[in-house]
Order: structure tokens, then sequence, then C-alpha cells
């Protein structure tokens, strides 16, 4: 076993994990937050998406013993008590979610493509940089949409 | 998954100890193969040596004649690179399509060469472009880098620490992407040095990247697409799968090679 210290959502967290304890098994079953889902388990997805150090990173490919002194931030790190980060509400508001598996993963990667191409980041790119992220409901036109509106009032 | 010892190493010398001293040991340089492989059973390493936090492994450098990355420096970093962009946009370009930018955040130039799979894009551009393959040992022609599927020629105790990319004149990638995987189905690196000499990766096709020489010799005659499209690849030794056969994928060879001229 190892002991681990970490950043989850701003608060510091302490664990033991074996080697082979994935991100997301840390973050699910020992910390308790299922808000980060685990759609495929082979790195397709993107359900699993958190933040690690800034960048967006499939959680189910990561092991947790490597992100010994790393701040995460997952979706339940978004909203600031009861007001919604301005990526979620824009989920909300253009019906960017249908049964909502995806949708963690969405919106972490999501703001992750406006802190690197800024608020009027175009349809186009989010496309692109939404490759890794798959939705089996919505057909995405939704999703873009949201992620448009969210940028803009980031 | 089975369990392992796990170590993170501060610097190199200590990484290719620590898998002497092991049975069975494995780099982990990203782990955007290694774990999905072990979550399968197909790998089941009684070390796992990170190699992510030994000091001084990632960053580019580019000079007037080359472009220097680091063996830990990762795909997104290569991608945005302002330096790489202006340098060997081909280069930037194709590190781009490599998997989604969550893959791209955590895979690396040297876990990429080192697993050499037979659909990976960088071993095309190393060929592409005549790179050289520097470890800690020595300094690897990328012509006798990769010697088969999954295979290097890197040795036991031997560890990449950067890979130099000689600044073309002129080049271009282009991929057919699977669409399922968007791994590549035939990806083709094509570059023409101040000389006017061309090299030709391919990706994608065979169980091992190559140089397609066939193409290399047409276009050294005369750099046009029209050259490039018209060589008919031989579709022995290539790869017949439940995505293409072997005559689908010589047949894209030629095409992407001469889409690949056109844009150079």
């Amino acid at each position: 076993m190892h002991s681990i210290s970490l950043a989850l959502n701003g608060k510091p967290v302490h664990g033991q994990v074996e080697g082979r304890t994935l991100l997301v098994e840390f973050i699910r079953e020992s910390r308790g937050l299922t808000g980060t889902h685990v759609g495929c388990d082979t790195s397709q997805c993107g359900a699993c998406v958190v933040s690690v150090n800034g960048k967006a990173v499939k959680s189910c490919t990561v092991f947790a013993v490597a992100c010994d002194g790393a701040e995460i931030t997952t979706i339940e790190g978004l909203a600031k008590g009861v007001d919604l980060h301005p990526m979620q509400v824009a989920f909300k508001e253009h019906h960017g979610l249908q049964c909502g598996f995806c949708t963690p993963g969405m919106i972490m990667a999501s703001i992750d493509i406006v802190k690197r191409h800024g608020k009027s980041v175009d349809e186009e790119t989010i496309r692109r940089e939404l490759s890794g992220n798959i939705c089996r409901c919505t057909g995405y036109h939704n999703i873009v949409k949201a992620v448009q509106a969210g940028a803009a009032n980031m | 998954m089975e369990n392992f010892n796990y170590h993170r190493p501060a610097t190199t010398t200590a990484a290719v100890a620590l898998l002497k001293k092991s049975k069975d040991g494995k780099f982990l340089a990203g782990g955007h193969t290694l774990i999905p492989t072990m979550k399968q059973g197909l790998a089941a390493p009684r070390d796992v040596i990170d190699l992510t936090a030994i000091k001084g492994f990632s960053g580019i450098k580019v000079s007037k004649t080359m472009v220097t990355i680091k063996a830990g420096t990762t795909h997104q970093d290569v991608t945005m690179s302002k330096d790489v962009n202006k340098a060997i946009p081909a280069l930037a370009q194709m590190v781009g399509k490599i998997g989604g930018v969550h893959v791209r955040h955590k895979g690396t130039i040297g876990g990429s060469l080192a697993n050499n799979d037979p659909a990976a894009d960088y071993p095309s551009a190393c060929l592409g472009l005549g790179a050289t393959i520097e470890t800690n040992k020595r300094k690897i022609e990328a012509d006798k880098f990769f010697t088969g599927m999954f295979e290097t020629a890197l040795k036991n105790d031997e560890i990449i620490i950067a890979v130099h990319f000689p600044i073309p004149k002129k080049a271009s990638h282009q991929k057919f992407p699977n669409p399922a995987s968007r791994y590549a189905m035939v990806g083709v690196f094509v570059s023409q040095d101040g000389k006017g000499k061309t090299r030709v990766g391919v990706t994608g096709a065979a169980p091992c990247v190559f140089r397609a020489v066939e193409v290399e010799a047409a276009l050294n005659e005369e750099f046009s697409a029209k050259a490039a499209s018209a060589v008919k690849i031989s579709a022995k030794g290539l790869l017949s799968d439940m995505h293409a056969s072997a005559a689908y994928r010589a047949h894209l060879l030629s095409v992407l090679a001469g889409r690949a001229v056109a844009a150079a």
C-alpha cells in the first residue's frame, strides 16, 4: 500500500492505495464522490474526465498513486454552494443532456476547452476537442450549443 | 488488474536500475497503452516504473536545423508548441490528431516510440523526417529503431531521452483514421529536405512502420502529387483485418501519399 496526499476539490485528502488503484476508483470508492462516472473503462468514452493539475484527463487511465501531491477537481468541485458553475447552468439551459451519464465528463472537458481556447471558442474547435467524450443520447448538437453559451459566461 | 510495485524515480539512472533489478518491470510514460493492456490482463508487470517525475525529462528545443523533443513531453505540449508549429508544422498537426485531448495530456513521445504500435503516428514521423532517437546509451537512427510489431532496437537497460527531428524544406502528414478508434488505417508522413531528397514514412498499413521506397523513388524523380499517387503499391505483407483488406490499404497508401505531397 502507498500513502497519498492530494487536494481534492480544494480540500486536503489522505488515503492508502494499492499500486493498481485507478484514480477514478479512489475518487468514487474511497472518497464517495460518485459524480465521476465509469462508462467504458477502456479510455475511450470520457465519462471519467477530471482535472489533474489543471489538465483534463481520463481518471480510469491514471493510477491514484501517481497523483500523490496533485490538485484534482471533479464535477462536485465546480458549484459554489447552490450556485452552479456557468458551464453546468449552460448544459441545463440548453438541454445538453438526456440520460446524463456522460455529462460530468462533458462538463469537465468543456471547461478545459474554454481554459485553452477562451470564451469565444468556435463550434468546430468544440466538436474537435470533444472527440474524447462520447454521448449516446443527444447527437451532440445541444452539447455544442451549451459549451458555447457556457464559455461566454465563464 | 494484477497488483504491482509502483516506483517513481527522480532520475533516468534510478529508473534503469529499477528496471534491471526487476524480474518483470515496465516503464510507465503516460500509460494510455500500458494501463488498458494491464486491465485486460495482457500485461501483468511486477514493477511499474513511472517516468513522469524524472527531472528535466520533458521539454522542446528548436534550433535552425533541428527540433528536439525530450522523451517525457506530452502530445498536447508538442501540438500546442509555437516553435514546433513554426519549424515543422506537419509534425505539430500530426501530434494534434493523436487520440483526443485528454489522451494527449498524458501520452508522451518516448512512450509512443518505445511501444511502436503498428498504427501509432509518431513512428511514421520519425521515418518520414529521418529522426534520431537518443537514449541514455547511444543515438539510434529511426531507420534502425523500429524492428517489428511492438518491437524496437531498445535494450533492457535503455531508456529514450530525446528525439531529434531535422527540419525539412517541406512536409505533410495525411491519415485515414478508423472511423471508430481514430487510429490510422493508413497514415503517411512525407518530407523533402533541402537537397530534394524525399522520405515517406507509413504507419497502420503493415505490422511495423516502414518507408515506402517505391514512392520515395518516384518523388525523387518528380515531387508531385500525381507522381506519388501513380505508384502501384503491392499488397504483399500489408495488414488485412475486419477494417480493411491489404489491397485496400495498399491503395490508400498511394492516395494518401499523393494528398501529402499536394499539401506539403
